[in-house]
């Protein structure tokens, strides 16, 4: 007999469920997330990019629902677009983390998405802002999504100042592939995203080439 | 932020009138409110070496009946821009429709075939605006200037831009085809039997899709809106005919009662005709 309402994951809002992770280094930050778009039980899209560029070196990592996070990052797009215009300048990542905050906490009763900001610019070199429900802090590194809550203990011992952009590249994989394994709602590909002063760079790192640990 | 060559732009935020209207209505119903008409559908689309193929099944079930045998789910968006529809029925047929007509202004204004990516923006906008009210999961595809794309756009207005896309009830057994079968780059025969086979496998494992298959192909030199492109095997054979021929009822009395009609008050309006 066919239920009423169908399926749940047909009606039920399409969440990111996710692992989002940036970090600073000395002259940049590197982004990293993994692929999975969840609707209930139902992997919507195993190959999605979370990590949306704002402008040319500054990015933001989605989590939550999906509809919001990505209206939340084309409309801070369009907003720093018109600002860098207008101060005829690149825009500081602390604005474009300012635009992402001021919406999340205006809609915080009705949206549900957690962005994380961070990009590199002339003033104050890479920088990683966090904005969970409205609030805006600068942190040396920032976790974010339902995977995040398996690697604070790991991030939390093996950060260090003063990493180079390659060691933060193999840490951001680790970070991930850690929170992929034990996370349900985490999984597919890791992106990551290098932003420095000579540019941004964007790299896959495909299923089979993940970092592997004990029990793999 | 709205396209200026839509037809009426849209108020900023979220616009929740029609909110309070649904919440007064259910009062009235006394909680057993009427369901909408589900689509319960398999759709699907890929991307292939000239073009984009879409397919979709033809049942629309109301709960357990099926409505419409041969509902047509793929809608006409643009002359390069075909778009199928799962969810509520209405919700696909209207907000699509919309769409297309927003679409047609902006091609009249432009003198140019939208791009895809436009047709994305535009629903995705409106989707978001209603916070998943307007039931309609969509899989929109198009062949333009820049290419051959295939994206989906969810009821709370999440895109997703994938080589291959199934939606509706009966998705995790097109994608579960989709996927062992999909390459990059493949034939237009190969292109349309994988769809085939993907809607074919909604329709046998999902109650929600059954009867026909239809099939879009978007190439660049037009589009072959294929219909039905299989027949289901399992169609009905009527005994008899429902029609009844002139004397099935019989007539026992007649009666004829004229109408007395008297001409109260006469008019003429000449009508310039130069």
């Amino acid at each position: 007999m066919l239920e009423e309402t169908g399926p749940e994951w047909l009606s039920e809002e399409v969440k990111t469920g996710t692992t989002i992770i940036a970090i600073e280094f000395d002259g940049g930050v590197v982004l990293g997330s993994d692929s999975r778009v969840s609707a209930g039980a139902s992997v919507v899209n195993r190959v999605m990019n979370k990590l949306s560029p704002l402008h040319d070196r500054i990015y933001c990592a989605l989590s939550g629902s999906a509809a919001d996070a990505q209206t939340i990052a084309e409309v801070v797009n369009y907003q720093l677009d018109v600002h860098s215009i207008e101060i005829d300048e690149e825009p500081q990542v602390r604005s474009a983390a300012t635009l992402v905050r001021n919406i999340s906490y205006k809609y915080k009763e009705e949206m549900s998405a957690h962005l994380i900001v961070a990009g590199w610019d002339r003033r104050d070199g890479g920088q990683v802002f966090a904005t969970l429900s409205g609030l805006l802090t600068r942190q040396p590194f920032a976790l974010g999504g339902s995977g995040s809550s398996y690697v604070y203990g790991f991030v939390d011992a093996e950060f260090r100042r003063g990493m180079s952009k390659e060691e933060c590249q193999q840490f951001v994989v680790d970070t991930l592939s850690l929170a992929m394994n034990r996370d349900g709602s985490s999984g597919g590909v890791a992106y990551i995203v290098s932003i420095d002063e000579h540019g941004t760079e964007e790299k896959v790192v495909l299923g089979n080439d993940l970092p592997t640990f004990f029990d793999q | 932020m709205a396209l200026s060559n839509v037809f009426e732009t849209p108020a900023a935020g979220f616009n929740f009138d029609n909110a309070a209207r649904n919440a007064a209505l259910e009062g009235l119903f006394d909680g057993q409110t009427p369901k909408p008409l589900k689509t319960g559908t398999t759709i699907a689309g890929l991307v292939f070496k000239d073009g984009v193929v879409l397919g979709a099944d033809t049942r629309a079930t109301s709960s357990e009946v099926v409505a419409d045998k041969m509902c047509a789910k793929i809608h006409y968006i643009a002359p390069n821009i075909y778009c199928c529809g799962a969810g509520t029925a209405a919700d696909t047929e209207k907000t699509t429709d919309l769409l297309s007509s927003n679409l047609t202004i902006f091609s009249l204004n432009s003198g140019r075939n939208p791009r895809v990516v436009m047709a994305v923006n535009i629903l995705q906008d409106t989707l978001y605006r209603y916070h998943g009210q307007i039931g309609a999961s969509l899989i929109l595809g198009g062949v333009d200037c820049t290419g051959n794309h295939l994206y989906t756009v969810g009821p709370y207005g999440s895109v997703n831009k994938m080589p291959y896309l199934a939606m509706g009830s009966g998705d995790l057994a097109a994608l579960g085809i989709l996927e062992d079968g999909y390459k990059p780059d493949l034939e237009l025969d190969k292109a349309k039997e994988l769809v085939r086979v993907a809607i074919h496998a909604g329709i046998m494992s999902d109650l929600g899709s059954g009867n026909n298959i239809d099939i879009c192909v978007i190439t660049r030199p037009g589009v072959d809106y294929i219909r039905p492109y299989q027949v289901s095997e399992y169609k009905d054979k009527r005994k008899t005919k429902y029609k009844y021929g002139p004397g099935t009822t019989p007539v026992l009395t007649e009666k004829v009662v004229p109408v007395k009609l008297e001409v109260v008050e006469e008019t003429v309006q000449r009508m310039d005709t130069a």
